[in-house]
């Protein structure tokens, strides 16, 4: 079986700064990769090359055996890659339901050979959206507007608009920031129910390494730019390179 | 209607197409001050048709001149597209006074007087006097009418509902897929066209073009309409095109020496009363006898 994302080698500078370094990595369809690593050991960047915000300066990534790297962020979104950020990215005056509509009928304009000139207001993109905001639990806010919501609400908005588009891959950056601890696996557990039943390959970026064991099917460590450990998370997180130099500074606030 | 109504509502009309185009790139978050270049072209186009060729079929020209605004839009979208905010407002003010500038110093095309636009003809006929100043009058609302209907079916579409989403959160946009880039460059072909459309159409009701049409203060003038009008809604860009030349011309009788005076003070009152516009105005009035039901 073909992986749905194949890196090689991938090394990102800026200037004398080394963000990222000889990155390479298989993703089998339908995995949950849990990203984890300190502050700048590379997540972001990591994301933001996949995602095509940043163009890596060595290496390539290849999305389901079709060269992507360098290519405009958009032109990745189209071709079936999706993310969500670590500040929520949504539409501020609009309310939840019209934000949803809008992820859905550019969604909806890109597959079926819709144009841009399509009308907005449309029975399927409709029901797509209402499915969407049911599948994340978000429906009882249809009307309100998106500026004025709790922080856990506008990050499952973001990551429901990365989804409407029915994307293969989706990248999450670190979903349960900014949400308190109490939401957290609540939020977590909303957003991997929602996406089980899209048969979606993810991968996330997570500072909590009980949230990781507890979704993710695989682990990436990061340190320093590049991968120091990979593999199912019993593994991984026993990994004595990751017990010194990630999880036992972050694990202890988890812990605490 | 009495003749000084039908001219005020014919010049007004015509100067609305141009606030229609404003209005569209207003609810994107963009504010052109150089909307008066594409106007320009639109009169200069049909003033050069009428000096140099015989054509003289007034849907003709309108049609050229608004043909030729929409492809100078669209070139100068490749540039103006990248812009936003002030940068945005200040190019495309510059790209309005480069054309003003060179209209100065053309003296083939009268420099600063400008010069006579031949009258049009309807379907061959060459109306007079008062029946041209109908004609015109009906010329112009038939413009408006189909540029109201493809303005408002534009509103309805994938690109038309993307200007709030552009105007709050353009890296979202991206991420789902759309060049931001590529939208603003379609509204102004759109707003560039209609532009166009207003300006043949002005010429050809004050039968003179002059380099004034190009100048900051038209540009100026079309964006106070488009605050007074309000982004909300298609009609307010009419209605607020015809109470500007009203509130102007009687400003002019009654206070000649202070009419600018009058209608910042009108301008003002509207900011500061209806923020939202004239076209708040009518939604008010239409929720106000739902609310006492």
């Amino acid at each position: 079986m073909t992986a749905v994302l194949s890196v090689r080698d991938l090394g990102m500078t800026f200037g004398s700064i080394v963000a990222a370094r000889d990155i390479t990595l298989d993703v089998p369809g339908r995995q949950t990769v849990g990203i984890i690593g300190a502050n700048g050991a590379g997540k972001t960047t990591f994301i933001n090359m996949i995602t095509g915000h940043l163009r890596p300066t060595s290496g390539t990534i290849r999305f389901e055996d079709r060269d992507i790297t360098g290519r405009p962020s958009r032109a990745i979104t189209r071709l079936g890659v999706s993310r969500s950020f670590q500040v929520a990215q949504i539409f501020p005056s609009l309310t939840v339901f019209e934000n949803i509509c809008t992820a859905a009928a550019v969604a909806a304009r890109h597959g079926r050979g819709g144009s841009i000139l399509a009308r907005f207001d449309r029975p399927d993109t409709h029901a797509d959206a209402a499915a969407t905001m049911e599948l994340f639990g978000i429906a009882r806010y249809r009307g309100a507007r998106a500026a004025t919501l709790p922080q856990g609400v506008r990050k499952l908005l973001d990551i429901a608009m990365a989804v409407a588009g029915s994307p293969r891959l989706l990248l999450l950056d670190e979903p349960t920031s900014g949400v308190s601890i109490e939401e957290k696996f609540a939020v977590m557990e909303t957003v991997m129910s929602a996406l089980r039943s899209r048969q979606l390959t993810v991968l996330f970026v997570e500072h909590d390494m009980e949230i990781v064991a507890r979704f993710a099917d695989r682990v990436l460590a990061f340190y320093d730019g590049t991968v120091i450990a990979d593999g199912v998370p019993t593994q991984a997180l026993e990994d004595p390179r990751v017990q010194s130099l990630i999880s036992g500074a972050a694990g202890g606030r988890s812990h605490a | 209607m009495p003749p000084w109504l039908v001219s005020l509502a014919t010049i007004a009309f015509a100067n609305a197409l141009v606030v229609l185009g404003l209005l569209i790139l207003w609810r994107t978050g963009l504010v052109p001050f150089g909307q008066a270049l594409f106007y320009a072209i639109g009169a200069y186009v049909v003033a050069l048709i009428g000096r140099f060729t015989p054509v003289r079929d007034v849907f003709l020209v309108v049609l050229a001149g608004a043909a030729c605004a929409g492809v100078v839009a669209y070139l100068i979208g490749f540039l103006l597209a990248r812009y936003r905010e002030i940068f945005f407002a200040m190019l495309s003010l510059a790209m309005s006074m480069t054309l003003y500038g060179v209209l100065v110093k053309t003296e083939a095309l009268g420099s600063t007087d400008g010069f006579h636009v031949e009258a049009g003809t309807f379907f061959g006929a060459r109306p007079q006097g008062q029946a041209l100043n109908l004609a015109m009058f009906w010329l112009v609302l038939g413009f408006c009418a189909v540029s109201a209907l493809g303005v408002t079916l534009f509103f309805g579409t994938v690109a038309g509902r993307l200007a709030a989403p552009a105007r709050d959160n353009e890296i979202r946009l991206e991420f789902l897929g759309v060049s931001v880039d590529r939208l603003i460059h379609l509204e102004l072909v759109i707003a560039g066209t209609l532009a166009g459309v207003g300006g043949a159409l002005a010429a050809l009701v004050v039968a003179h073009v002059d380099p004034s049409m190009a100048y900051w203060t038209t540009s100026g003038g079309f964006v106070f309409v488009t605050i007074l009008a309000g982004a909300g809604s298609v009609a307010g860009a009419f209605v607020g095109s015809f109470v500007f030349e009203l509130v102007r011309s009687v400003a002019v009788d009654v206070l000649p020496d202070t009419w600018q005076m009058t209608l910042g003070i009108a301008l003002l009152l509207t900011i500061l009363f209806l923020p939202e516009g004239l076209s708040s105005l009518f939604r008010r009035l239409r929720r106000a006898p739902e609310a006492k039901a």
